[in-house]
């Protein structure tokens, strides 16, 4: 269910990595947690993030939930279809739900990430 | 952490649970925005077993309750019930609650309930009896909680399915009164009420009838698009009708005059807190009032977030703060509310929430922001 053609962190983000560009989203399973995502606060083009620091917020009828860049770089694009269809995320959470894109700073960061099948094995034991 | 009569119910209907008031609860079941719409349009049935109920009887019932509550309940027969509030003597309120008045018992002693909220259940029996020990000793106050389900069936059909389960004739239940009934053959207290802003009613049965009347509830109102409904889709409802959540939009530390309550407070009698509001009201000011507000930029207000007057002034410090905000699934707009100075009540004034570092535009409109059509 998790594709396999990009890597995922313990926060349930998603980076699919293309040349020096990374683009970024969240989890099927990170949608399911948050239920009914009704706003997504896009980060500013040129906002620069740190890997495992929040990139953005996304949240629900209930809840607030940062987003945080699987790796570092500067935001280059950002999925502004989601402002008004915010709940993309939920329907397509690995394609047409991608929230934002970074230019990467440093690309071996993608080796510290999770490949699909170890991000469903974490889930697993991750109890959920 | 307390669980109610219909927590196995709720586990097999893969409900969210969550922490509320010492209680497990259900946040949502399946999906809060379909719980929420199928209140307004159809049906809803909440457990809110959770809530607490005490049974106030004996010489001095009447005059006791009338001492702690703010609404004047010396007209009020028996079968009907109210709304009011508890405060401490400085007029800070320490509960909102419904008392309903049942008839006397055969020695002729007059007896209430006083239906309360579960994180203040402990709080306000502790203070009622305090009254009760200094005022008016021969009162007999029980704690029914524990004994009690109760079960809100919510939305313009809920007459249609409830009446299915008995053989009275709910319709004649017009707002705010309730009758002693069977549903199914559990003895049961019905009112018609709720938290919602929607047609509907309030249940009250003993906790081993929980299981059988919900059930048939849902399976009665199945056929007619009802849902069991969470804590989540109550709050979004009860925000739309503009009603208080306590520890949110009132508290101790806010008056019933600074909420939208000075509709409950009777100064023509005679009840704890009174000197504080009349000084209050004397004063023709409140240092903070309440207000609902639409947003009008992108962004959804939360509890606790600030409020500006200006969106750029850096130096000038928060007017106020957000006690409620959510997306309103009815109105399809981000709603709120929020303590702010009186001169910033008005319907049509603007100011800002800061939303994590930015200052977002809101626009002050009248609560509630939902009405039911009639």
């Amino acid at each position: 269910m998790n594709p396999s053609d990009r890597k995922y962190t313990k926060e349930h983000e998603w980076v699919k990595v293309e040349g020096d560009i990374g683009t970024c989203g969240i989890t099927h399973h990170a949608q399911e947690l948050l239920t009914d995502i009704v706003f997504v606060e896009l980060p500013a083009i040129g906002k620069k993030v740190e890997q495992m620091k929040s990139a953005c917020v996304v949240e629900s009828v209930k809840s607030v939930s940062d987003v945080y860049a699987p790796m570092g770089g500067e935001v280059v694009e950002t999925n502004k279809t989601l402002e008004g269809d915010p709940g993309k995320v939920n329907r397509d959470p690995f394609e047409e739900g991608w929230i934002f894109k970074i230019k990467l700073t440093n690309p071996p960061e993608y080796d510290t990430l999770m490949t699909a099948d170890r991000y469903e094995a974490y889930l697993k034991t991750a109890s959920h | 952490m307390k669980q109610t009569p219909l927590d196995r119910i709720h586990r097999s209907l893969n409900g969210r649970m969550v922490e509320f008031g010492g209680w497990e609860m259900p946040v949502q079941y399946t999906n809060l925005l379909e719980e929420h719409h199928a209140v307004r349009k159809r049906a809803g049935l909440f457990d809110v077993s959770h809530m607490g109920e005490f049974e106030v009887s004996g010489r001095g019932a009447f005059d006791l309750i009338q001492k702690v509550i703010t609404k004047d309940i010396s007209k009020m027969e028996p079968g009907k019930m109210v709304l009011g509030v508890m405060c401490t003597e400085q007029g800070g309120i320490i509960d909102d609650l419904t008392v309903y008045k049942f008839s006397p018992l055969p020695n002729g002693d007059e007896r209430y309930w006083i239906v309360v909220n579960a994180g203040t259940k402990d709080k306000d029996l502790t203070w009622i009896q305090g009254v009760r020990d200094r005022e008016f000793p021969d009162v007999i106050i029980s704690d029914l909680t524990d004994g009690i389900a109760k079960l809100d069936l919510q939305g313009p059909l809920s007459l249609e399915i409830l009446k299915k389960l008995t053989k009275d004739d709910l319709s004649r239940l017009t707002f705010y009164t309730f009758m002693e009934t069977f549903l199914l053959d559990s003895p049961c207290v019905v009112s018609q009420s709720g938290y919602t802003g929607e047609y509907g009613f309030e249940i009250y049965c003993a906790s081993r009838s929980a299981e059988k009347i919900w059930n048939e509830i849902l399976k009665k109102g199945a056929p007619w698009g009802l849902l069991p409904c969470g804590l989540g889709a109550r709050d979004t409802l009860r925000t739309e009708a503009g009603m208080m959540l306590y520890g949110n939009d009132i508290d101790e530390t806010t008056t019933p005059f600074e909420s939208v309550y000075s509709f409950v407070v009777s100064l023509e009698k005679e009840f704890i807190g009174k000197q504080s509001l009349i000084m209050q009201k004397d004063l023709n000011f409140l240092p903070k009032k309440i207000c609902g507000f639409e947003m009008v930029d992108r962004g959804i207000a939360r509890h606790l977030y600030e409020v500006y007057d200006s969106s750029s002034d850096e130096q000038a410090s928060p007017i106020g703060w957000v006690t409620s905000g959510t997306p309103s699934p009815t109105l399809e707009k981000n709603i709120g509310m929020a303590y702010v100075p009186m001169v910033y009540t008005k319907p049509g004034t603007e100011f800002y929430i800061k939303i994590r570092d930015t200052r977002v535009k809101a626009r002050v409109i009248k609560l509630p922001f939902y009405k039911r059509p009639l």
